[in-house]
């Protein structure tokens, strides 16, 4: 069998750094989504909790433990992102497999909240948006899930197919925010 | 325009993608004026009309929201799930 070169998402267009803002791409070892079945939202969270030592995260909020974190991902769904899901959680909850699925970028610095005011409708100030809090959002008309993972730094999702997108487009916003100074 | 999403909270419009009129479904055994009714015949107020919308770049919900059509005020808003509209979740 051939031997296929593993790419990953934004191969060859990171790191960057402009002004005080710098872009970098994470790697987490495995993405799963979980959607908890209709009623077995409390089983799935004690499973949950055992497996991982994580709660289901509640609406716009993510949930970490050590390597692991739980990122609200929609109606319904968490993502988790570290470990792959323990498969005791297939009892409770639908799992997907997302680990090749979703671009992965880290925006840190001062000026990180500035750069993505010019592309997501929501306002992610530190001030309104405190570290583990998370939305699924717009950014440059792409589906985006944006979580605080630390004081400055910001985590953004896109599909995968939509890196070179992404980055493209932070890297013009950073640009602009460096240029005003 | 800003529409608050039963989930995520207010939210600018450019995040939602709307259906139409918010309708309940014919029963399995409805006849053809009927689907003929739910199909094509609709209200056009010039007041409160009710729409299913799709919260499409946010959390992935539809939405029963509640507009005024004149002033083009979004009175409520609610899961559709929840909003009596036919099938189950």
């Amino acid at each position: 069998m051939d031997d296929l070169i593993a790419m990953t998402p934004c191969d060859g267009l990171l790191p960057v750094t402009i002004g005080d803002v710098t872009l970098t791409e994470d790697l987490p070892v495995a993405m799963t989504s979980i959607a908890p079945y209709a009623g077995q939202d409390e089983a799935l969270n004690a499973a949950l909790k055992d497996a991982h030592g994580l709660d289901f995260p509640a609406i716009n909020r993510s949930t970490v433990k050590a390597d692991a974190r739980a990122i609200w991902f929609g109606q319904g769904i968490a993502l988790l992102q570290g470990p792959a899901a323990a498969i005791e959680l297939a009892k409770f909850a639908a799992l997907t497999d997302q680990s090749d699925g979703w671009a992965v970028v880290r925006l840190e610095g001062k000026g990180a909240a500035d750069v993505l005011a010019r592309l997501a409708p929501v306002d992610l100030r530190r001030q309104n948006f405190k570290q583990g809090h998370t939305v699924r959002t717009e950014l440059a008309h792409m589906m985006a899930s944006i979580t605080r993972i630390g004081p400055d730094a910001l985590q953004i999702m896109v599909f995968r197919s939509m890196a070179r997108t992404l980055v493209h487009d932070l890297k013009t916003a950073m640009a602009g925010v460096a240029a005003r100074g | 325009m800003r529409i608050t999403c039963p989930n995520c909270g207010e939210r600018d419009r450019r995040e939602f993608y709307v259906k139409g009129a918010a309708l309940a479904r014919p029963d399995v055994g409805a006849g053809l004026d009927e689907w003929h009714d739910h199909l094509h015949l609709r209200d056009n107020p010039a007041s409160e009309t009710k729409e299913l919308w799709y919260h499409e770049m946010g959390c992935g919900a539809w939405i029963e929201v509640c507009r005024n059509t004149v002033s083009h005020e979004v009175v409520s808003t609610r899961l559709a799930s929840g909003a009596e509209l036919g099938g189950k979740r």
